[in-house]
């Protein structure tokens, strides 16, 4: 099953590479903020940065480029916030998602992995997760694949001013990246719904977003190896970093755990287990473009007026071509207009356009997604032939599409190139081995120790009364018609 | 009295509940039931794999009644729920040996 050899091949090159190209660069999208750490002469800087603007005296004009005035500082930081708040809504979108397309007796289950995990994302982002992910790799460090600034986060006062940074306050730039670590966390749970062991999961996805997610973050968003190739691998706001890392743990997941029951018929025949509620499928996808709006738009660190809106526009150009590719190869290849293709369609150009959403014009947005409709609708028919049972489309949107939407960025808009492909495809096997490999082993080693499975009795009951004695739909009719 | 159930296409439910409405019947339970006749099923797909429905939807109208009320009540629905076409479904008749109103304990014909 896993081709270790091959990869771990891959791998030695890919360090030999970092090795060569040690060289620091400035920064892109979501790259670290200062440390926390050495601020103490910050903190004058901002004071003069305030009095100049109620005052303007002319004494102290060489203060540190006076930095953004405070009313531009107020309204970075207000967008920064506003775009957690969105990506914080994309896990009520996944929850609908992923339930409305299990089975009823399943829902129960999936909403509470759902409700956990974000909580589980921002707990671990907050004890670790941060300060690994960035914890400001000096250029005098001798590697810069691991540093670990500490446990626990805090600031002083100059976090909270723009010397921390002109686009947010040290307290947003956490908020907003733990609600990353959180989505890379939510998208194993689709493609092991419906026979992955709750508290089986529960561990894998703690120590997933605690330790996977933050480190191989660092490589590129905490200014590491990936982000000081000579041509630096980019990646604007996770189609790699957040999606591909999600992908790459969920194939790992699903390729351990085996299919559900009855996916797959003795005479090789897809026999398929319809979602519940295609309403609550349409409803998380839309959540999710909406909260699309605060991944992408955030990621521009800043509410830079020209580089948010075009992102906005970007983002939303790759989405309806995703949704409008997918419809016409599910119109030619299966006949029928399927709507949940489509909805991952919608979802595939939204990954898609994730890694150059600020590289792209209008034509090459629209490339991207209709490119990723195309996909995805492939990939779901794909991994139906070789057996590997994704309830949700996961892999085919997350993966997939997260790999196309990183590779496009060498491909096509302002960085398209040789060097900058290179970079990507650099960037796209690192990630796809060493998180793969992560996520084998820990799903690997709970299996041994706790079981990842649940029995086929249960399987068959659902997960709601297994795991939880509970039910999504417990009234035999609705309160409404049971009058008189 | 008698029992009878007829097995029907969903969309007739309607107007054979008004022919029965219309000569005098009561009471009637309805339920939503699946099964196949000689219609057999149907092919659809979900995310590129077609599946065969084996199992139709169907309404199932319980209706007990007196015999005097039974022929007019076949004829009315045999002629409501027919469409011609393949599926419309069937009628049996049993034969219902007692019936109690709860509420009234009044049995019998006084019952239905």
């Amino acid at each position: 099953m896993l081709k270790s050899q091959s990869k771990l091949a891959c791998l030695a090159a890919v360090l030999a590479t970092a090795a060569w190209f040690a060289n620091p660069e400035a920064a892109f999208s979501q790259d670290a903020a200062p440390a926390p750490e050495p601020v103490v002469t910050t903190v004058t800087a901002t004071e003069t940065t305030v009095v100049a603007t109620t005052a303007a005296p002319a004494e102290e004009a060489p203060a540190e480029d006076a930095g953004p005035s405070i009313e531009l500082f107020t309204t970075n930081n207000l967008w920064m916030m506003i775009a957690a708040a969105l990506v914080f809504i994309m896990h009520l979108g996944f929850a609908c998602v992923e339930s409305g397309l299990c089975r009823a007796k399943n829902t129960v289950n999936i909403l509470f992995k759902n409700s956990l995990i974000p909580c589980i994302g921002i707990i671990t982002y907050a004890f670790v997760g941060f300060n690994l992910m960035y914890p400001g790799f000096a250029d005098t460090d001798s590697q810069f694949w691991f540093k670990f600034a500490g446990f626990g986060i805090g600031t002083d006062e100059a976090g909270v001013t723009s010397a921390y940074n002109v686009g947010y306050t040290y307290w947003t730039d956490f908020l907003f990246q733990a609600m990353f670590a959180a989505t890379a966390a939510t998208i194993v749970s689709g493609a092991v719904a419906e026979r992955v062991k709750l508290g089986s999961f529960l561990i894998f996805s703690t120590i997933f977003v605690a330790i996977a997610y933050p480190l191989a973050g660092s490589w590129k968003w905490g200014n590491g190896w990936l982000n000081r190739l000579e041509t630096p691998f980019y990646d604007f706001a996770g189609s790699t970093l957040v999606h591909s890392v999600g992908g790459w743990g969920a194939l790992a997941g699903v390729l351990i755990l085996g299919p559900r029951l009855g996916k797959f018929l003795p005479n090789g025949k897809v026999k398929p287990i319809l979602g519940h509620s295609m309403p609550l499928a349409t409803i998380g996808v839309f959540l999710l473009w909406l909260g699309w709006f605060g991944f992408n738009g955030g990621s521009v660190l800043s509410a830079d007026p020209g580089l948010v809106s075009l992102t906005l526009v970007t983002t939303s150009l790759a989405a309806s071509a995703g949704a409008v590719g997918a419809m016409i190869i599910s119109w030619i290849i299966l006949k029928k207009p399927d709507l949940s293709m489509t909805l991952n369609g919608i979802l595939a150009g939204l990954v898609g356009i994730t890694a150059g959403a600020d590289q792209m014009d209008m034509n090459t947005s629209l490339i991207i997604g209709l490119v990723a409709g195309v996909l995805v609708v492939v990939s779901v028919i794909f991994f139906d032939k070789i057996k590997v049972d994704d309830p949700v489309g996961a892999l085919s949107v997350h993966l997939v599409c997260g790999i196309w939407g990183t590779l496009a960025v060498g491909l096509l808009g302002a960085k398209a190139g040789m060097p900058q492909f290179m970079s990507q495809l650099t960037g796209v096997v690192a990630y796809g081995v060493f998180t793969f490999i992560f996520a084998f082993v820990l799903f690997f080693i709970i299996k041994l120790i706790l079981g990842l499975r649940v029995s086929e009795e249960e399987e068959h009951g659902g997960l709601d009364l297994g795991e939880h004695g509970q039910e999504a739909y417990p009234d035999f009719q609705a309160d409404s018609e049971r009058l008189a | 009295m008698k029992k009878i159930e007829a097995i029907i296409k969903p969309f007739k439910l309607e107007e054979v509940k008004d022919a029965l409405a219309d000569l005098g019947i009561e009471g009637m339970t309805v339920s939503e039931v699946k099964g196949f006749g000689r219609q057999k099923g149907h092919t659809e797909i979900y995310r590129g794999s077609e599946y065969t429905v084996d199992f139709l939807p169907k309404i199932k109208i319980e209706v007990v009644l007196g015999d005097a009320l039974l022929e007019g009540a076949l004829a009315a629905i045999v002629k409501a729920a027919k469409t011609g076409k393949i599926g419309d479904g069937k009628v049996f008749v049993s034969p219902v040996d007692e019936a109690i109103r709860i509420r009234t304990d009044e049995t019998g014909d006084k019952a239905v």
